[in-house]
């Protein structure tokens, strides 16, 4: 055995030696390399650390966790809200056949009686008697809720007319409803665009835009506030950018998002400059009409009435049903290449249940009254420029907004450094004037989840049914109340 | 076929399971948890596959012969002067739009013109072009059986002590309201509301909102943020997850319904910390939900609480599906497990379902509330919810509560239960394949074939019983499923209709997989059921 082991032996030595050099070298760095990895440390995928049980035991028992909430003290202003107890109606009570009583739209705050300058009730449909008994025969036909997402058996025939109706009164091809204002522009924005593409937004937008930016997970450059110079510069750089890299550029998609009439500063957008922009740097525009649908336009039909801008101009108009309709929910319109894809992707309509049917009835019977009277929005227009006239010359505050605008705030001229201050003052006005049966509020907003934080502010709102006599009274109590506490 | 308790890994058990753990002196309302998803067969999924996989080859051809102008293009087009305009859809993107999802679209949107009752009125609609366009013929498909609607307890009418109370409210109040609830739009009636929820759910305090979708999407932004860990189940709700996402807090995903899962993430989170900095979890959020409502399955809820309680993580119970429909008087999945609901965190749920109404709530202690009260972004920037609406909500809720001196709520939690019960032994006797618990009033029935989700929708129809089917994306894309909902409206002679429609399309389309004992029997091998039809 030895011989033959021997044997073996002596071939593997020959064999070493006629090997080629280049052979040798080779198997020896191999075995070097061997040889070092295994001494070298073991390299770890995982961070698994080397705490034993009990140390996890004890890290544990440990941690612990912040409240779910913080404490909120008691005496915080805004935790009691105000009681609205009711809408005073010229005929509260029974429905009444005559119509030619003028109608009242007197509000029950906190126990008082009040005049209302604080709803946003534009066209004073809250308190009509046509909408409330278009709401009462929807509600006999079909029940309250609808019991499903427009999917599952959830699209009432009322809901398909009230949206032929919205485009057919807004000129566009297709509109399509949403069960809450809110969640209107919400899921409107992600539904188009998604992670890499860009949105330019004015720095004024409100919250619900916001939390659509935010949700779209889509770079959001902020221009200043109506400043068309500003907004141009950013194009431009962007434009730059494309030219780096041109394939790249050609699938991110972009968007302006602006309001009709901002609800923060109450002025109106650019439109036609926006529109020359539009197609001069290939972006596309998304409108949001809360505000400025049914207040602006020779028709009620917003701010591309206003201007005179061609409305397939714009890409998505998105407007709460709100204000001006006086009902819940909301709706956007456009062309049916644009809306049409909302129907599979927006968050807001796909997965929530459809708007009740009664509500859906008062808007289309709030529709009817806004087509059969033109007029109303003149009237509008004249109260508004009244409101922001009497308004002016108020000792220690400015009136912010433009004279169009119906809902104006009232900001303090000097602020006293500290915004918890501020807004001391300014309920204290508000107070003031509830106790003289003049209803009117604090604007409010998130402070810490607000990207631009307006100043304080008081809200007044201009409704079709104020009387002269009242929007007299209204000025002369703020001015007291200015006078007395701002001193 | 596997149980729902199955184990994570082989050396890895949960510390606490639904046997062991101990709540005290409390009444077990449900005989032992039974939940089943039986597996697919073998036979089916690969038909299933080879479906798709057809579809889409025709799908390619078919847009080929769009391209190059052989067949015309019902698709709405941009506009001419915005040609040269980055495009606002990526063909890909809606591929399955246009070559799956239209084929069968008839079967979705259906518009209904009466209460979405137990039975209702459709619209009839045809399509000259193959389901590109619709138009309604002016016919209508009367007393058509609801399968599909929420309306668990028979509350969507239009006659009856909640519509009139209804109709009251709205001749007092008016419909629209035009302000939010920190400012002007908090009505004495919303407070009435808020206080009769948190009676009705057993917790301190409660708070109402106007969208269901929104009361998660706006509420967990305001409870959680940086620096916070959400566990959220692989299949909760769109609204669940773009509440999380939009938190800002880190979103980590356990199996559905599987506590080892959960135990495991819970414990990495709080030995670990947080990533790269390991520092300390602020707090932990578990976002369950009730019933999940593509499933049919119910939260293992004594598990998670006693998890919960163990790791001092924070709990967001999502009742959407459950309030109302589960347990002995109607207060959700607590109430079923027999639990005290001052164990969970934060009670949410929505009205839609069983109230016959609209919106959502968030229940819990006082401190909770008091500090949604200022920081919930709906509060402050949304319209508060119509008064009708509040009064649909109230006098149903006093029904099922008793206090409107009836016995009708009692009445129709026992009869919807009664329903579930015998709609699901019946299907399951059928041989279908039935997923979820048995007292789950959801009751998923597997199609999987592409073509047998159209097929089954418009078999059904045509038999008078309106169905809900869904598919991808909403579903894994070979599981897909018909969906019916049971309500205590349902009479027995309208179950037995639908029972019989849906056995008679059920062997129609040879749907009836099951290969557990029917009778007794069990089918042995993947081709029993192709041989039991073949008689």
């Amino acid at each position: 055995m030895a011989s033959g082991q021997q044997w073996v032996l002596v071939e593997m030595v020959q064999a070493f030696y006629e090997a080629p050099a280049y052979h040798l070298i080779l198997e020896g760095i191999l075995i070097l390399w061997i040889i070092r990895l295994l001494f070298s440390k073991t390299y770890k995928l995982q961070e698994r650390s080397d705490l034993t049980e009990k140390e996890k035991e004890e890290l544990i028992e440990e941690w612990q966790p912040e409240p779910l909430v913080p404490l909120v003290s008691k005496d915080h202003p805004s935790l009691n809200y105000d009681v609205v107890t009711g809408f005073v109606s010229a005929v509260s009570g029974h429905i009444s056949e005559e119509m030619n009583l003028p109608p009242s739209h007197k509000i029950i705050v906190n126990g008082k009686e009040c005049v209302n300058f604080a709803s946003f009730n534009f066209l004073g449909l809250l308190e009509s008697e046509r909408v409330k008994l278009k709401a009462l025969s929807s509600l006999k036909k079909y029940g309250v809720g609808t019991c499903g997402p427009r999917g599952f058996y959830g699209t009432f025939d009322v809901h398909l007319e009230l949206e032929e109706r919205l485009a057919k009164f807004m000129r566009t091809e297709e509109a399509i409803i949403y069960s809450y204002g809110f969640a209107t522009i919400a899921s409107a924005i992600p539904a188009y665009s998604k992670r890499g593409d860009i949105i330019f937004v004015d720095e004024a937008a409100c919250f619900s835009i916001q939390k659509g930016l935010q949700a779209s997970r889509s770079f959001i450059k902020y221009f200043k506030h109506n400043d068309m110079e500003d907004l141009e510069r950013l194009l431009k750089e962007q434009e730059i950018e494309d030219q780096k890299n041109p394939r790249k550029a050609k699938v991110i998609r972009r968007f302006i998002v602006i309001e009709g009439l901002y609800i923060n500063t109450a002025d109106l957008c650019p439109l036609p400059e926006l529109v020359k922009l539009k197609y001069k740097y290939k972006v596309r525009i998304f409108l949001e009409e809360s505000m400025s649908f049914g207040v602006l336009g020779e028709h009620g039909r917003g701010v591309t009435e206003h201007f005179g801008v061609n409305i397939d101009d714009i890409d998505l108009i998105s407007a709460n049903m709100e204000n001006a309709l006086a009902s819940i929910g909301g709706f956007c319109c456009g062309r049916s290449f644009v809306i049409d894809h909302q129907r599979l992707s927006g968050q807001g309509y796909c997965f929530s249940a459809s708007l009740p049917p009664m509500l859906a009835a008062a808007a289309i019977e709030a529709l009817n009254i806004m087509e059969e009277d033109p007029g109303l929005f003149r009237v509008l227009r004249d109260k508004c420029k009244h409101v922001h006239k009497a308004l002016q010359g108020t000792p220690g505050l400015k009136v912010v907004g433009e004279p169009l605008a119906p809902a104006l705030h009232l900001q303090l001229e000097n602020s006293s450094g500290s915004r918890t201050d501020d807004l001391k003052l300014l309920r204290a006005i508000v107070d003031y004037s509830l106790d003289r049966q003049i209803a009117l509020t604090l604007a409010r907003y998130l402070d810490k989840e607000e990207r631009f934080l307006p100043p304080p502010s008081i809200r007044v709102v201009v409704t079709v049914e104020q009387t002269q006599e009242e929007i007299e009274r209204a000025a002369q109590c703020i001015r007291q109340a200015a006078e007395k506490i701002l001193k | 076929m596997f149980e729902a308790v199955s184990s994570f890994s082989p050396n890895y058990s949960c510390t606490v399971s639904i046997e062991n753990v101990s709540m005290g002196d409390y009444q077990r309302n449900y005989d032992p948890f039974v939940e089943s998803f039986e597996e697919t067969p073998l036979l089916v999924a690969v038909l299933t596959y080879m479906g798709y996989g057809i579809l889409t080859i025709f799908g390619y051809l078919r847009d080929f012969l769009r391209d190059w102008k052989f067949e015309k293009c019902h698709l709405a087009r941009e506009r001419e002067e915005q040609k040269d305009f980055v495009p606002l859809y990526q063909d890909f993107e809606n591929f399955y739009t246009r070559n799956l999802y239209m084929r069968i679209r008839d079967n979705w949107n259906r518009p209904i013109c009466s209460v979405p009752g137990a039975k209702m009125d459709l619209l009839e609609r045809v399509t000259p072009d193959y389901n590109w366009t619709f138009e309604h013929t002016g016919n209508v498909l009367k007393d058509v059986i609801n399968m599909g609607s929420y309306n668990y307890l028979g509350f969507a009418e239009n006659t009856g002590t909640c519509a009139d109370a209804a109709s009251e409210c709205t001749v007092k109040y008016g419909v629209g309201v035009s302000s939010t609830r920190q400012e002007i739009g908090n009505l004495d009636k919303h407070e009435e509301l808020e206080i009769l929820v948190a009676r009705f759910l057993g917790v301190e305090s409660s708070m109402a909102f106007g969208m269901g979708f929104a009361t998660n999407s706006m509420n967990i932004p305001a409870l959680t943020g940086k620096g916070c860990l959400i566990l959220s189940d692989e299949l909760n709700h769109a609204s669940l997850v773009l509440g999380a996402r939009l938190s800002g807090s880190t979103i980590r995903v356990f199996k559905h319904n599987n506590m080892q899962s959960l135990e495991k993430l819970l414990r990495d989170a709080i030995v670990h910390g947080q990533p790269r900095t390991h520092r300390p979890w602020k707090k932990i959020l578990i976002l369950v939900e009730g019933i999940y409502s593509m499933e049919g399955s119910i939260v293992r809820l004594p598990e998670v609480i006693a998890l919960k309680k163990k790791y001092k993580a924070y709990l967001y119970l999502d009742e959407a599906h459950s309030i109302g429909a589960l347990g002995p008087r109607g207060r959700g999945v607590v109430d079923y497990f027999g639990l005290d609901p001052s164990d969970v965190d934060i009670m949410m749920g929505t009205f839609t379902k069983s109230f016959g109404a609209a919106g959502g709530y968030i229940g819990g202690k006082k401190e909770l509330i008091d500090y949604l009260r200022l920081h919930s972004h709906s509060t402050v920037y949304a319209t508060s919810m119509s008064p009708p609406i509040i009064q649909q909500i109230i006098t149903s809720m006093k029904c099922i509560m008793g206090e409107d001196g009836s016995t009708l709520g009692q009445e129709r939690l026992c009869q919807l239960s009664e329903n579930t019960t015998y709609f699901r032994r019946r299907l399951h006797e059928m041989g279908f394949i039935i997923y979820g618990n048995n007292d789950s009033p959801v009751v998923p029935l597997m199609l999987y074939m592409p073509a047998k989700i159209g097929a089954f929708g418009r078999e059904m129809l045509k038999r008078n019983i309106g169905t809900v089917v869904v598919g991808f994306p909403a579903t894994p894309i070979i599981e897909s499923r018909a969906r019916f909902c049971v309500s205590a409206a349902h009479t027995r002679e309208m179950l037995d209709k639908a029972l019989n429609a849906i056995s008679e399309v059920g062997d129609l389309l040879q749907l009836k997989y099951s290969r557990k004992n029917r009778h007794g029997n069990e089918g042995s091998d993947s081709f029993s059921f192709l041989e039991s039809h073949q008689d």
